[in-house]
Order: C-alpha cells, then structure tokens, then sequence
C-alpha cells in the first residue's frame, strides 16, 4: 500500500488475487466479487468484474464489482460469503482494489466527497474530511475533550505499522509529531487522517467441503452482516451516534453467538481519528462519550484489552478505499492462523472486522473464528 | 466537469428559498424535502419554507477543497440546526473562523457558491449561513 506509480489497476487486482490463490492452493474459482469505489472517476475504467476476470485467465466465470463507497471491500465479501453460503457457488476470489495517484488530489478530493450527499453536502463544498471534522468537534465539545485525547488512535496504528510490510506509514509517530501536525480541517490534523494511496487485498472463500485437505490454514466467517444509516450527515436524529455500526454489530454478534467481550481484536475503519471511538462504542466496547477512555494506557495495542489496527489500521496501514475492507480481513486471518509476528495478538480466537461507507451511513461486519 | 443547467434548476426552490418539506401524516419536518416519511412511510407531504434562522451546531475551516473549490481555500463550512428542527450544512461567510463558536445564532443568506471554469461555465448560487444580524427570538 503506498503511491504504486508504477503498476495500474488491473496490475494491482491481478498481483492480490494470485497470491491468494496461491496461499489456498487452488487455480480456480467460481465467481470473483471486486470491491472497489473510484475506479470510473480516477481511472476512467468501469466494469471491473470483466476485465479482472479476464486479467486472470479466468475468462468466462462470473464477475461483479461491488461498490459501497470506502466500505466496497466488506460489501464485496458480503456479496461473497452470501453465494458461497446459498451454495450457489463451490469457491470465489474477493478483490478490494483502489488506484487514487493517478490524478491529482482536488479531484481525488471531489470524488471521495461522493460518498456523501451530492446534493446537500458535496455541492456546498463540504469535503470527507470536512463532515469528519464537524462530526470530532461536536464530539470534543460534548464530551469534554481536546486533540490530545484522540492520539493513542494514531500513535497505535503507526507503531503496529512499523512491522507490517505492506504498510504504507512503517515509522513510528511521537505524541509531539502528533500535536505540532498541520491541520487538515481543524480540529482534524494529518495524522488524524488516513492517507490517499494505491492497493489491492484478495481473500478465497470457500465452502468447508470443497477445501481439496486445505483446511488447516483456513479460517471460518462466522458473520456477515451489513446495516445503513442515513446518507447525510445532517439527516441524522443525532450525528454523534453511529447507527449503521451499532446495527451491523448487533446481527454480527447474535450470528456468532457471541458478545464484544469474546472479540479479541477489532479491526476497526479508522479513517479518521474520530471514527475510533465512535465505532468503539456503537459496537459496544465502550459506554457512550468513553471511546477514547479505551484507548488509554495501552488499552487497544496488541497486548492490551482490546487490541485495534493491529498491522496499522486505515492510518498507517493506508486506505485505497475499496481494498481497506479486505486488507481488515486478510489481517483478521494472519491473526487468528498465528502468523502476525512481532504484532501478533496472543491467543486470538475471535477477530472483528468493520467497513464503513460514507460517515458510517454502510457498516459491514465480519467475525472471524480461528482454531 | 461542467453539469447540465438542470441539475441545478431543479434544486431552486431548496438553494434559494431553503423550501423543504412537512410530512401530511404526522407532521415532521424536512430539508432536504424527502419522498417518504423515514418516521411513518408517509409519502403525501407539503413544502416547508424554513426562517433560515438557528444555531450553529459544529463547523470546520477547510485547508484544501474538492475539485471546483480550490480557489475558495480556506473556506468554513458548518451545521446549523434550524429554529425548526432540521440540521443544514453550509458555507459559511461574513465571519472570521476565529469567531466561530458552537451554539451561535445563524441566519441564511443567498450568495455565490462556485463559479465553474470555462466560457459555458455556470455561476452556481445557493444557501449560506452567517452570523445573525438581528437579535435571536
């Protein structure tokens, strides 16, 4: 994940979904699902399903291309783990893929900027950021707090990036760097952010009975679940809440079984400093206004309560919005097959995993099952 | 991108008249104006002119802009929650960011949102908010 000047769309999508293939042992698949938002803004090419298809040397098996704004990647692999689990299909490949360098940052700005409403927001000139920004602010003031409170997000996310290769941000960032950033759109600075780069992540799911005695290495879906909430943010009863996250995580848990206090690490959409805590208490780790509380002492490093962005999160990790989704997954598996190395979360039997679209108006949930 | 005149057309009565709607059902109100009643599926509604007048809710200063907007930079925009309930988000302009603070009273005023490149290009105007002139009610 970084600014692939060098490789295309097509070259980053194909390169992922190889090298999954390659790790489950298999050639071939029934369908492949593309989770991607931008590619006919920023790369003049839609119809993404066929030409990956037909990238691959797959030619003639279905394609489609799932877009949900930044949370495509959890759709595609919604859209995935439905036909798998309807038996429709034995075996698929999801692929989240994004190339956002190929033009420059204003129209990479306006089309993100999509993801919100194109009439009432993004027509008034209020970029991603900006709702953000509006969304930390009304945060800090009712509930008493200052940019300080939200660094442990970032510094987390950067420390664990330091040991994930495909990181984009592989530095470590000081509570210093944190406070003297440039503001982007006050309150939010650049290491509130998460940045614009190229990427791809790949993941095969697969029916148990079709894993050809490759299921040592394989890790059960044991939810799938996606909720909305409304599109903009000012059409919200209240807009320090989000719904869509609370919804999805609520069916996410009863599908598994499970409560918060069973996940032993959340991969959560920190695109935004704000989204942090937000996310942490819709989901229910956290009692309303105490997100960042949890983010306290360690609380959400690999070694803490609950650990989150464990291989650096949308934050340093990167974001190429249609792939974030599916890199959430694919860390979720390193985690829970134990191959995390240096950042590896001890004991972790159930990872959480969340998309979000817009300002959480898509929330996708995935939980994960390890041995 | 240069937009069709229509697209902005038919969004007149909301950008100049800041016209929303009121569901005929059990009476919420709306701006944008909506199809359905997200509180009783209602469909049957009557426009709503807002006052234009409310509170600023939360606001931020944008450092670098969409396409189309670079030219305004640095620009806030804000939310204001209208006298009548609903939330807007707008520019905002005749004021210093300095001076900006949550909970200050508003008022709408028409002004020139963006100007498009281009010798076809349109003069796109529409709601802004500003601080209000006159004492609040």
């Amino acid at each position: 994940m970084r600014e692939h000047w060098d490789k295309s769309l097509r070259e980053l999508a194909v390169e992922a979904t190889l090298a999954a293939l390659q790790d489950a042992h298999v050639q071939d698949v029934d369908a492949i699902y593309v989770g991607n938002m931008l590619s006919g803004e920023l790369t003049r090419q839609e119809h993404l399903g066929a030409l990956i298809a037909d990238q691959l040397g797959l030619g003639g098996i279905a394609a489609i291309k799932v877009e949900a704004a930044c949370g495509a990647g959890g759709a595609a692999i919604h859209a995935a783990h439905l036909a798998v689990a309807s038996g429709q299909y034995r075996r698929v490949a999801v692929v989240g893929v994004e190339k956002m360098t190929d033009l420059w940052n204003g129209s990479v700005t306006a089309g993100l900027a999509m993801a919100s409403d194109g009439e009432y927001e993004a027509a008034n000139g209020i970029s991603f950021v900006g709702l953000n920004a509006m969304m930390m602010r009304r945060y800090m003031y009712e509930y008493d707090l200052v940019e300080e409170d939200f660094a442990p997000f970032a510094l987390n996310a950067h420390a664990n990036a330091v040991n994930n290769p495909n990181a984009m941000y592989r530095k470590a960032v000081t509570i210093e760097q944190f406070t003297q950033a440039k503001k982007v759109a006050d309150p939010i600075s650049l290491f509130d952010a998460s940045p614009v780069c190229d990427g791809a992540a790949a993941l095969i799911l697969s029916r148990s009975e079709y894993l050809n005695g490759n299921g040592a290495r394989a890790i059960q879906i044991v939810a799938s679940a996606v909720a909305t909430d409304t599109l903009a943010l000012h059409d919200r009863q209240d807009p320090l809440w989000l719904r869509a996250v609370e919804l999805s995580s609520i069916k996410a848990y009863a599908q598994a079984a499970v409560t918060p206090q069973n996940i032993d690490l959340f991969e959560l959409h920190d695109a935004f400093s704000i989204v942090g805590p937000m996310s942490l208490e819709a989901a229910g780790f956290a009692p309303r206004g105490a997100g960042t509380y949890l983010a306290r002492d360690g609380g959400i490093s690999v070694h803490g309560k609950l650990p989150i962005s464990t291989m650096g999160g949308l934050k340093a990790r990167g974001h190429p919005i249609g792939a974030s989704g599916v890199y959430q997954v694919v860390e979720a598996v390193q985690q829970l097959r134990g191959e995390a190395r240096k950042n590896q979360v001890p004991d972790a039997r159930y990872a959480m995993t969340q998309s979000l679209g817009g300002v959480a108006a898509t929330a996708v949930t995935h939980i994960l099952k390890g041995k | 991108m240069a937009e069709n005149l229509a697209t902005h057309w038919r969004l007149r009565a909301q950008r100049y008249q800041l016209v929303g709607s009121v569901c005929s059902k059990c009476a919420a109100k709306y701006f944008p104006p909506r199809q359905v009643c997200p509180k009783c599926r209602g469909t049957e509604f009557e426009p709503l002119r807002f006052s234009g007048n409310g509170e600023l809710y939360s606001f931020t200063t944008l450092r670098s802009a969409p396409a189309g907007f670079e030219s305004y930079t640095p620009y806030s925009v804000g939310m204001v929650k209208l006298d009548e309930g609903p939330l807007v988000e707008a520019m905002l302009t005749d004021v210093n960011e300095d001076e900006l603070a949550i909970g200050m009273r508003m008022e709408m005023v028409t002004r020139k949102i963006r100007e498009e490149d281009g010798e076809r290009g349109l003069l796109i105007y529409g709601y802004k908010f500003r601080p209000a002139q006159s004492r609040a009610p």
